[in-house]
């Protein structure tokens, strides 16, 4: 019995960290086809937010948010400037965005220096199936499901919801019927950004804020998205439900690095075989 | 630093030192080029640095190639044995010589568990401390080599608490790696379970971890900034003033100014700059510097040097244990006499 | 006249090289070769050298990607595979004829196989350079896992982080005690280029490239027209890939070393900003593409700014935003239209075909 909640939350824990990094990414690809290669420095940016508000006093269940928001903000400014031109151009976008990227990698580099920073949780420890594991992690995953139940309900149950979902699946009639798509498209770029922002946060205590960590998940997060498909939520909770799965067990059976590399040539097989994404054939859902 | 001391009080043999620059961004073919430029272009009389061990292999033949000089002032996994190369740094026979005896004698860290960065150091130094460990009367539980992108231990520590040694060894490197001490002090805690590492402090873990998940922590270096002799003090001060900031310097900031005057002795030595006359004036050079006298031996070109193992207290600084005095580079001189072989030029690896 | 040169700069569709083009080349072989190395020292020729091995990496991009639409991020693969065959082969037999010449044709093998699964799998533009982006992810990290001893083909160690030091400069084939020095290789990287630049502008003229800038602007009409696309891309595919072995090869070749970071995502994006900056459509674009980044990151590393990332973030967001189609074609463009002017001509008429 001990062994299977060991392989739970190895599992648990992988699956929470994939979605914390890629639904930011999934509802902005969902919604504009924008592939964001700054993803990982928006999700850099988040930690150092909330260093840095941490730094400045503010606990942590205070500091995350707030991390959250700022990037959330920063990421509205990008759009403006610079994606919103680009709409329409697949890979110039994902280059642009790859610009970005640097841009910021070496902003923080200059402002904060190259090093890594960290805050410790006072969260202590808890006992999974016989071992001791960080009482963040349960942190980690609580604020996974509970960002997927956020997102579900804003988009099902609210109105802006329902506008953002109905510009998702035909823009063109969203706008003869009268809205402004340009300004979801902003919104819509604004809360990915805060959501990736508010996972980077959340990743401060155990990972720490390092100028080049970015770099180490947006591999992750963008395989994740476009093996999930065009549908944000859906498509992110099971993409990274499979990688998530077979990562976090590969990982306890061998190695981190062969759990990588695992996880790697799935989704080479996945996306030979499902080229749209796992919800490619899916028009309707969310 | 060392530089603007030298030229201060006059110079090096009556001339004033020059000092270029070159940032190699962590890439080879910049590094190749640069050196190719500072050897052809710049002509300058010797080169010093790079940090990886890989980037100290790209420099080696080029060196070797158009007759210079290279001093490499880091700690690294040991066995270079190179005329035209000079390790100022500490290597494995004469850190480990020091830690583990310690560690398992002392403290009763029979049991150990490795984790090593999964690079050419790594590899190395993990072999060493296996051999030092099996030697000693200890037992070596398991390996495990770390990538230096991996920052989620959590599977790591999983197999840690299983196997559920005394104390664990860190051979990790890199800002991916500190994230090891804070999950560790989440979950297993060093109330139960030792760390002891080869690389500790070179990152300046001590600062950027919290105070509770770098306590206890043991490690060998061959100079901190809280040493408490009356020349590692002078030099720190020295060193704060000049830099005009405070951060801690330690053994690699300390190495660059003691590969220069170690360098500068030898070129007083030798009565000439130029890289071959000071070759032959290496061997027994010595300067006495902030962590104690430092002499290079002149059958490996590596560097005789106390080694002071301390703990990491509640403050994120460090406290003395013991200090080991004048410890020789063993392990290179096992394999490596440049005397008899001059030509060598050769990167010797230990074997189990 | 010289506008028919500019002409050729902002968009070279699959004509004919005019005789003033081939002139352009062999005033442009002229001074790489006979004049310019009577100017600079060894340590430049070395700088230099470096930009046109990469410049064969970029020009095996520009041809897939601005000739035949694919955009791929894993060029670099194949530079990767083409220097560690190189190295590890060479090292091993002690010649390095055969070496050299497994460098091309391995990767090409390689690409063959790929991109056999790629194309044939219909699979879209985008999701065609993911497909990429992984396999360039999954061979960096396989390549970084081999630091252990075990990790051996032949004698030789893969050294997983560190690479391969050490690697031997080539020899002359017909003289093996002679091997190449650092102007040698200059030499050899420039007539590389010159003939991969002509051979690739002379390819495009052919049927071959004519139908793969067809497959570019409307696959499906051309699928409808009789031609099939795939075999096209197909073929693109495995001569880009053995450009880029063969950059990879003569990159080993020049610093005599190899490591994984040939196969970085590092790497990878300095071909997509070289090609870009350049311009993606044209074959000279890139090499000039490469010739500034190279200059600029260099240049940047002996000023102590500490920021060539930051710096070069600027560049990549100004040459999407600014320069759509690239330095070349814009400044092409911009020269055509000042030749225009002087002439009298009517800027508002279309310009011959």
């Amino acid at each position: 019995m001990d062994t299977v909640f060991t392989y739970l939350y190895q599992v648990g824990f992988a699956v929470s960290i994939l979605v914390l990094i890629s639904l930011g990414l999934a509802l902005i690809f969902g919604m504009m086809k924008v592939i964001n290669l700054a993803q990982g420095e928006f999700l850099m940016l988040g930690a150092y937010f909330c260093v840095l508000t941490s730094s400045m006093g503010a606990p942590l269940w205070i500091a995350i948010p707030v991390a959250g928001v700022l990037v959330g903000l920063f990421g509205v400014v990008v759009e403006r400037t610079v994606i919103q031109w680009l709409y329409g151009r697949v890979l110039d976008t994902l280059l642009a965005t790859w610009g970005v990227s640097l841009l910021m990698i070496g902003i923080v580099t200059t402002v904060a220096g190259p090093q890594s920073h960290s805050i410790s949780s006072s969260v202590g420890r808890v006992v999974v199936g016989g071992f001791v594991v960080p009482g963040w992690s349960m942190v980690i995953i609580a604020g996974a499901v509970l960002m997927l139940l956020a997102t579900y309900l804003i988009l099902r149950f609210t109105n802006l919801g329902l506008i953002v979902r109905g510009t998702m699946q035909n823009p063109q009639m969203a706008r003869a019927l009268g809205t402004n798509t340009s300004m979801i498209y902003m919104l819509t770029f604004g809360f990915g950004s805060a959501l990736t922002g508010l996972g980077g946060a959340l990743l401060v205590p155990l990972f720490g804020a390092s100028p080049t960590m970015g770099g180490l998940y947006i591999g992750k997060a963008f395989i994740a998205v476009i093996s999930g498909g065009p549908l944000p939520l859906i498509g992110t909770m099971s993409a990274s439900g499979l990688y998530g799965s077979i990562d976090g067990v590969m990982s306890y059976l061998f190695s981190p690095v062969l759990g990588e590399i695992i996880v790697l040539l799935v989704a080479i097989v996945m996306l030979r075989l499902l080229p749209s994404g796992i919800t490619g054939g899916m028009r309707k859902g969310i | 630093m060392a530089v603007d001391e030298i030229n201060t009080a006059g110079g090096l043999l009556g001339r004033p030192l020059e000092l270029i620059f070159y940032d190699a961004q962590s890439s080879n073919q910049l590094y190749s080029q640069y050196a190719t430029q500072a050897l052809l272009r710049d002509e300058v009389h010797a080169i010093h640095g790079g940090v990886t061990s890989s980037s100290r292999e790209v420099i080696r033949p080029i060196v070797q190639r158009f007759g210079g000089l290279y001093v490499y002032n880091s700690l690294y996994e040991g066995g270079v044995c190179d005329r035209r190369h000079v390790s100022t740094g500490m290597v494995p026979g004469q850190q480990l010589d020091a830690l583990c005896p310690y560690v398992i004698n002392e403290r009763g860290g029979k049991r150990g568990y490795i984790l090593a960065a999964d690079y050419n150091y790594g590899h190395i130094t993990s072999r060493w401390l296996q051999k030092y460990i099996r030697d000693l009367g200890g037992e070596d539980l398991a390996v495990e080599f770390i990538p230096l992108d991996v920052s989620n231990f959590s599977s790591v520590l999983a197999r840690i608490q299983d196997a559920k040694p005394d104390v664990v060894w860190s051979a990790l490197v890199g800002a991916a790696h500190m994230s090891f001490y804070r999950q560790f002090h989440s979950t297993i805690g060093k109330d139960e379970m030792m760390i002891a590492g080869t690389t500790y402090s070179i990152g300046r873990e001590q600062v950027e971890l919290s105070p509770e998940e770098g306590e206890g922590i043991i490690l060998a270096t061959s100079f901190y900034d809280s040493l408490g002799t009356e020349a590692a003090d002078d030099f720190v001060s020295r060193f704060h003033e000049y830099s005009g900031e405070t951060d801690y310097i330690g053994e690699y900031g300390e190495g660059g100014y003691r590969g220069l005057m170690l360098w500068a002795e030898a070129v007083r030595r030798a009565g000439s700059p130029e890289p071959d006359a000071v070759i032959e004036a290496l061997g027994d050079t010595s300067f006495s510097g902030a962590g104690g006298l430092y002499t290079i031996d002149g059958q490996t070109n590596h560097t005789t040097m106390n080694i002071h193992v301390a703990v990491q207290n509640d403050k994120q600084d460090f406290e003395a244990i013991q200090t080991f005095d004048q410890m020789d580079p063993v392990d290179t001189q096992l394999v490596c006499n440049l005397h008899e072989n001059p030509d060598d030029t050769t990167q010797y690896e230990v074997e189990l | 006249m010289l506008w028919f040169l500019f002409r050729d700069f902002r968009r070279p569709s699959g004509e004919r090289p005019t005789v003033v083009w081939w002139l352009f080349v062999v005033a442009v072989a002229g001074v790489l070769l006979v004049w310019l190395p009577g100017t600079l020292g060894l340590a430049e020729m070395l700088d230099l050298s470096v930009v046109f091995v990469l410049a064969l990496l970029a020009l095996s991009m520009s041809f897939l990607w601005g000739y035949s639409g694919m955009l791929s991020f894993g060029q670099t693969a194949y530079f990767g595979l083409g220097g560690y065959v190189y190295a590890v082969s060479a090292m091993n037999l002690g010649t390095t004829t055969v070496p050299f010449l497994l460098g091309v044709l391995l990767p090409m093998a390689f690409a063959l196989v790929v991109g056999y699964f790629i194309v044939y799998g219909r699979l879209s533009d985008v999701y065609f350079s993911v497909m990429t982006l992984v396999i360039t992810l999954v061979l960096n990290k396989a390549v970084r896992a081999t630091s252990g001893s075990q990790y051996v083909v032949g004698d030789v160690r893969l050294g997983g982080q560190n690479g391969i030091p050490g690697v031997p400069p080539l020899q002359v084939p017909w003289d093996p005690a002679t091997a190449l020095f650092i102007d040698d290789v200059y030499y050899l990287s420039v007539i590389l280029v010159l003939v991969a630049y002509v051979g690739l502008r002379l390819a495009l003229a052919s049927r071959f490239g004519r139908v793969l800038v067809g497959v570019r602007e409307n696959e499906k009409r051309l699928a409808l027209l009789g031609y099939d696309p795939r075999r096209y891309k197909l073929g693109a595919f495995v001569i880009a890939g053995g450009l880029a072995g063969l950059s990879g090869t003569m990159f080993a070749v020049w610093g005599n070393f190899v490591a994984p970071e040939m196969f970085g995502l590092q790497r990878a994006a300095e071909v997509i900003i070289w090609v870009i900056v350049g311009g993606k459509a044209t074959l000279i674009g890139p090499i000039v593409g490469v010739g500034l980044i190279q200059y600029l990151t260099t240049w940047l590393g002996t000023q102590g700014v500490g920021q060539v990332t930051l710096v070069l973030g600027i560049v990549l967001i100004a040459a999407v935003l600014l320069f759509r189609e690239g330095l070349v074609p814009t400044l092409g463009t911009l020269l055509l239209r000042l030749t225009r002017l002087r002439r009298g001509d009517d800027p508002n008429k279309r310009d011959e075909p």
